[in-house]
Parts: structure tokens; C-alpha cells; sequence
């Protein structure tokens, strides 16, 4: 017996936020889940499971938060799973919601990913010393940094790729009203000019700390044959994990990455993803890792990645749109931003993305990556329901 | 509890494929393991269930731990057990921030779907290094109650007043609870605490320290497989015929701490009422948790309640709930049960539970 094939069928999220100190942990959440609900034209009672995820418990100062935000999400007297794994964890919370659906153990799944990065200093909970263990003091930037300029090595890339890539989310961003940074005067100028934090990683290459959530309603054939609104549904979903540290491990492009891709591609039935795919959003924290994971994801050939971005492939005009939402460099609510990556590719396939909408999108790739880049997930979704 | 489907009584869920435990492993429990770290705690345990199906980690269709970074001390503190086990070539992996039994259950519904036909589950947890009672008040509503710290234990020792308040149990019930698990334990080389252990001192009233669990470190691993595959790993696999959790209010004030309406639930969905069980591995640290458990779970007189010793025994913070359903397992491996009932629990007073039925082939 074939799996049940699952459709999306509501996607909420709030406005990210550097601080959001007018509503609670519980208020934060609540308020994604009753958008996706309110866009699916479902209530609290249709829900049959909750699947939460979000990034180190210690970024909140909560242990297992899921336990207090059962009531803020509905779930009680239903059951309730909490995913953990690291910064691909939006994206993987979807994939153990869909499996639930896939699996025919729930008709209808709330999912929902979320980081209230002003309760305390990721950075810093992210650098909590461990014995014996190579230190990341410098939080994430400063793990990432060195293998940046390993890429622009290995290709030859010049300096001004990232910038780019800076420049061009944050002016997709100011067409989306819920992106965290609208930088109304941003320039490439104003780009290069700002501070070096990690070189040769700039500031406003970098990722801003968010406050935000994202949620979306899963649901089988029956769900989607009542869902108002087209459902975006899913064509293929994977995760990949290798481990953090050995002298395999290719920093640049992981193996785990490229497994991952190839198994949604392989269900997908997705043998070009070039020219299969119309829109791709894409975890990129610090702006190098756009034309890094082009190459890694098989959309461009090793050493290439750096042309497309710099051609403008990977404009919101260019054949290839890439973070047509402004992506993590303009939001990022570490917990949620792998889940807003998969529901934003789902807005795309579904004609709802508004303003950043890309004409005809009917196939779209959400991607998530964690830790040491070591964990994966992603998904392809479409406009028409799977063929097999 | 209230239902956000009250005119709908929840119906037996039917796996769409068979799937069984066909593997379990745990460590010795201890009160502290200085000399070791969590990755070299849980080394030996995978080793164990790797050996016992012959299978290698390569072998493996998907994997899938439950642990806790609050207990580690630090933010992504499962990365470094997923480099102990090897993940290369990259596997097909998942994590939660739960007890390894809501792990496997991750692992039982990617099974499900047909994506994979073998799973390895593994959870661990180190109490040791700190102060467990503090670390879980951190689990509270962090702007209302976490700021009070009220602790584990009296949290539990309020569930037992309201316990024995209703009439459902007396001190001597309790401490009956305990000398029962604990010499249960005598036949289980792994618990920490075993035979004649004394009642003691109150610790917070009405509880002793005989009425709750040791604070101490463990592991557990389980391997799942589907179909003619766990034939061909397990003389005798542990099938499981149906598992559900579900979770219930946090705030224990509109919670009726004598009553435990999500197991009843997820075991009324697991199919767990259908016919009589002959085990039941109980995820209650406190003895007054048992009491609740039993009534909940309607486990008559004739039911073997936790002859691993349970987790009075040994209670591994994170893995205390995967070693249920591994015991639960094991002994259907060694025809000693039929049909077993399988239980965890996380969260305050047993505000989410978690019920599996397993059953051997007869």
C-alpha cells in the first residue's frame, strides 16, 4: 500500500520581529497557529496532532517547552510531539508531521516552529563551554566563517558574491510584509561598506535574531478535497544527518546535503532540478551559503554556484528565483526559519505569496540545514497532486 | 479532561503495516558516571542491539534518539551521540527533546510510511552532573511558576495528597509499591536500586524517599523492523499492535491530579482495552504514580505491574520511558508475556503519557 499523499493546506506566521514584548512564548505561537488555521477555514477541533519544533531549549530558558504550550496550541487531549535538530528543525517538524499524515496515523496535522530570540542571547547559548570539545565562542558566524573562505578558494569566486546575495534578499524582503529586516534604503554600496564580523563575512551579510513563528496545517486527500484555497502538495521530503567533526567532511558542500536532495529529487521524480524546479527558498544565513548550497542541491556544477547568483539567475525576475521571501538573511527565528523555508515554497505553489509571488511557480524546493552543516531537510512541493 | 472532540470517542487506530521491537539494550544504571561521557555511555548499548540483529549502522533505514540539552548542560548536545554512532555515509536521522519513547514513536510512523523497514532508537540521559529536581522546575510556565521553583518532588508529592485525600491510596499503599518494584528489581542486573531498600525519611510529605525514584544515569537503545524483516532479525518479535500519547494540561490547577485521562486515551487508541494484557512496564518514578496509572490503565490484580522494577528501580532521565517499552519487549522476546502493555511519561505529574500494546506471535 502506497503512502497517503499530504497537502498543505494552511500556512501562518507572524510579523518577525527583533523583540516581540507584547505577547508571551505561548501568545508568540498561538498567534501562527490561528492564521494557518483561519487560511485552512479550520478550528482548534479538526486538528487531530501537534508536531512543534524549535532550536535549543536553552535560546528560551525553557526546558521542553512543548509541555507549557500545550494548552496555547489546542493540543490538549491529543498528542503532541516536540523535534529538536538544531537549525534544520523547521524544516525536519514538517517532515514528522507529514509522516504522520503519510503513515495514516492523523488525517489532519498543526505543525508549528518558533524561536523567541529576545528571552535570551542565542549567541551565548550557543557557546556554553564543553570540556574536551572545541569551543564556538563566537557563535555561529564564527564556526562558519572559515569555511566560506574555503568556497571562495576552491572556486576562484570573487569578493563581491556575497554582497549580492545580501543585496538582493533585502530587497525581496521589503515585498514581504512579514520579513523581520525592511531596510527601505538598502544599496549594494551600503552592503559593502558595512562592518566586517567574521571574515569575510559582513554584517549585513549576516542573519538578524528574530522573534517568530510559522505553522502550517497538513492534511490527506480527503483534507485538500475541502481545503477553500489550492493546497500545496508534497512531492518528496527527506533528512539527511552526518557527524559534526571528521576528516571526511567536506565543509563546503556535505554529502549529507547532496543525499538529501537527491532523495526528495528521486521521489519528486526530478531529473533536471534546474529546469524542474521554478522557485527555491533556501537556508542562508550568511550570504555565501546561496551559491554554496546552488552547488550542493545540483543546481549548478561544482565551482558554479558564484556565476548563477552573479548573473542574476537567482533574482525574483532571474530563471532560477532564490529566497523570493528575503529568506534567513532578513528573518530569522532560528527554531522557525527551516519551517518559514518550507512554507514559503508552499505559498509559491499555492499563488499565495503576494508580492513575491512568482508567476506560474508549480514546483518549489524548501531547505533546511543544521548544525555543524551537518543536518538536512527538504522538501518539494507542487501545485498538482503527486502522480504515483 | 476537555476534549476538543467531545461527541467523537477516540477509535482503535490500525497500523497500516506490522512493526515490531525486535532489539533492546540498556546500561547498568548508576548514581553518577564521572568517568563517562554521554557518547561513551551510550557506545556500548548500540554496540548491544546492533550485535543481537547482526545489522550495522549502515544497514539502518532510520534513526532516531530522544535526549535533553537541559540535562547536558548545553545547546545541541545530541550532535556529539550522532558522531558516536557513526552516521557515514550521512543516514536518514531525526531527534527529539523528549524521552526515547517518543522517539521510537517518530520511528514507528516514518516505518509506517514505507520509507524505511528498519529503525535503531536510542535515548540516554546524565542526572548526575547537577541538580535533576532544579533542572526540571525549568520545564514550568516560565513567566507564572518556573520563577518559584517548585521542584519534581513536590510537584509529585502534591499528586500524591490529592491520591490520598480521594480515599485511593495510604502511605502504606505506597511504601508497598515500593518494597514490591524493588524486589521486583533483584532479578534485573541493570537497576540501580534493589531487594530490601528502606522506606526512609519524608523527603517532601506525604512522599518518602522510598516513594520515589534514584537519581541516576543511564542508556537504552531498541531496533524496530517491519514485516518479514523483524522475522528474520527476532526469533520471537514484539509487535506493535497499536501506541498513541497524548498530552494533557500544564497548569496543575485545572488538572485532576488523581486521574490520568491521556493514558486512558492513548491506550483506549492503541487498542490497549480490547483484550486483557498480561505485563505492564508503568513509566511512574513515584510510587503514588503507579496508583494513578493502574486505575487509569485498568490493570487488574492478575497484571505483572513492572517486574523489571520500573522506575523506582532505575529512572534514566529521557531513556526511563524507551526502557519501559524495551523491557515490555524483552520479555515477549523471552515468552514470558503474550501481550504487554507498554507506558511513558514526561512532563509534570504525568501531564503526557504515552501507551503502547505489544504482543507476541502465539
Amino acid at each position: 500500500m502506497g503512502k497517503e499523499p499530504v497537502a498543505v493546506v494552511g500556512i501562518g506566521q507572524t510579523k518577525h520581529v527583533a523583540a516581540r514584548r507584547d505577547v508571551s512564548i505561548a501568545g508568540l505561537v498561538r498567534e501562527a497557529a490561528q492564521a494557518a488555521l483561519a487560511d485552512a477555514e479550520l478550528t482548534w477541533a479538526d486538528i487531530d496532532a501537534v508536531v512543534i519544533g524549535k532550536a535549543p531549549d536553552f535560546f528560551e530558558g525553557v526546558m521542553m517547552p512543548e509541555l507549557y504550550l500545550a494548552d496555547a496550541l489546542g493540543a490538549v487531549g491529543k498528542p503532541m510531539l516536540r523535534v529538536h535538530t538544531a537549525g534544520s528543525v523547521g524544516g525536519s517538524t514538517a517532515l514528522v508531521a507529514s509522516n504522520l499524515v503519510a503513515g495514516r496515523v492523523h488525517g489532519t496535522v498543526l505543525t508549528l516552529a518558533f524561536e523567541k530570540q529576545s528571552e535570551s542571547n542565542a549567541m551565548w547559548g550557543l557557546s556554553l563551554p564543553v570540556p574536551f570539545q572545541q569551543p564556538l565562542l563566537a557563535g555561529a558566524g564564527g564556526f562558519f566563517a572559515p569555511h566560506v573562505r574555503a568556497y571562495m578558494r576552491r572556486t576562484g569566486a570573487p569578493d563581491t558574491v556575497g554582497s549580492l546575495v545580501a543585496y538582493k534578499d533585502r530587497r525581496n524582503a521589503l515585498k514581504n510584509p512579514y520579513a523581520h529586516l525592511h531596510e527601505q534604503d538598502i544599496t549594494l554600496e551600503k552592503v559593502q561598506a558595512s562592518p566586517m564580523l567574521w571574515d569575510p563575512i559582513r554584517y549585513s551579510e549576516t542573519c538578524p535574531s528574530s522573534d517568530g513563528a510559522c505553522a502550517m496545517i497538513l492534511t490527506d486527500r480527503a483534507g485538500a478535497a475541502r481545503s477553500p484555497r489550492p493546497p500545496a502538495w508534497m512531492h518528496g521530503g527527506a533528512m539527511r544527518s552526518e557527524p559534526t567533526l571528521f576528516a571526511g567532511k567536506d565543509f563546503v558542500s556535505p554529502q549529507a546535503g547532496k543525499d538529501c536532495a537527491a532523495d526528495v529529487y528521486r521521489q519528486a521524480g526530478v531529473t533536471d532540478p534546474r529546469r524542474d524546479i521554478d522557485a527555491v527558498e533556501m537556508y542562508v544565513p550568511f550570504s555565501w551559503y546561496e551559491p554554496m548550497w546552488l552547488e550542493n542541491l545540483g543546481f549548478a556544477a561544482e565551482g558554479e554556484g558564484w556565476k548563477l547568483t552573479e548573473s542574476g539567475v537567482t533574482e525574483l525576475d532571474g530563471d532560477l528565483p532564490v529566497n523570493m521571501s528575503g529568506g534567513v538573511l532578513s528573518t530569522n527565528p532560528i527554531g522557525a526559519s527551516g519551517m518559514i523555508r518550507f512554507a514559503e515554497a508552499a505559498l509559491q505553489v499555492r499563488g499565495q505569496a503576494g508580492e513575491h509571488q512568482i508567476d506560474g511557480a508549480r514546483r518549489a524546493l524548501g531547505h533546511a540545514y543544521g548544525g555543524g552543516s551537518q543536518f538536512f531537510s527538504m522538501w518539494l512541493v507542487g501545485a498538482e497532486p503527486p502522480t504515483t | 479532561m476537555p476534549s476538543a472532540k467531545p461527541s467523537a470517542r477516540p477509535s482503535v487506530m490500525r497500523p497500516v503495516r506490522d512493526i515490531a521491537i525486535v532489539a533492546f539494550g540498556q546500561t547498568d544504571h548508576l548514581r553518577s558516571t564521572d568517568e563517562l561521557s554521554e557518547v561513551e555511555m551510550l557506545m556500548p548499548v548500540l554496540h548491544q542491539v546492533l550485535a543481537a540483529t547482526g545489522l550495522k549502522t549502515s544497514d539502518i533505514g532510520f534513526t532516531c534518539s530522544g535526549s535533553s540539552d537541559y540535562l547536558a548542560g548545553r545547546a545541541f548536545s545530541f550532535t556529539m551521540a550522532l558522531d558516536g554512532v557513526g552516521a557515514w555515509p550521512p543516514i536518514s536521522e531525526s531527534h527529539v527533546e523528549m524521552d526515547g519513547a517518543w522517539a521510537l514513536y517518530e520511528a514507528w510512523t516514518k516505518l509506517l510510511t514505507g520509507e524505511a523497514d528498519t529503525a535503531l532508537v536510542y535515548s540516554y540521559g546524565k542526572s548526575s552532573p547537577g541538580s535533576v529536581r532544579d533542572v526540571l522546575t525549568r520545564q514550568l510556565d516560565p513567566y507564572y511558576v518556573a520563577p518559584l521553583w517548585p521542584d519534581s518532588v513536590a510537584l509529585a508529592a502534591l499528586q500524591a495528597q490529592a491520591l490520598i485525600d480521594a480515599g485511593d491510596a495510604d502511605e502504606p499503599a505506597l511504601a508497598g509499591v515500593a518494597a514490591r518494584s524493588r524486589q521486583d528489581a533483584s532479578a534485573n542486573s541493570h537497576a540501580q536500586l534493589r531487594g530490601s531498600v528502606a522506606q526512609g525519611d519524608y523527603v517532601v510529605r506525604p512522599l518518602r524517599t522510598g516513594d520515589c525514584p534514584p537519581i541516576g544515569d543511564g542508556a537504552a537503545a531498541v531496533i524496530l523492523a517491519a514485516g518479514e524483516r523483524a522475522r528474520d532479525l527476532c526469533e520471537r518479535p514484539a509487535w506493535i499492535r497499536g501506541i498513541d500519547h497524548r498530552v494533557e494540561a500544564h497548569s496543575l490547577g485545572v488538572r485532576d491530579l488523581t486521574d490520568s485521562p491521556s493514558s486512558r486515551l492513548a491506550a483506549e487508541r492503541a487498542g490497549a482495552f480490547e483484550r486483557p494484557v498480561d505485563t505492564a512496564e508503568l513509566h511512574a518514578p513515584f510510587t503514588s504514580q503507579e496508583v494513578v496509572l493502574r486505575k487509569a490503565l485498568k490493570l487488574g490484580a492478575d497484571v505483572a505491574v513492572n517486574p523489571s522494577g520500573g522506575a523506582l528501580a532505575a529512572n534514566p532521565v529521557m531513556a526511563a520511558g524507551l526502557i519501559r517499552l524495551g523491557e515490555a519487549a524483552a520479555r515477549i522476546h523471552r515468552g514470558e508475556s503474550d501481550r504487554a502493555l507498554a507506558h511513558a511519561t514526561s512532563g509534570p505529574c504525568l501531564q503526557q503519557n504515552l501507551v503502547a500494546v505489544l504482543e507476541g506471535d502465539s
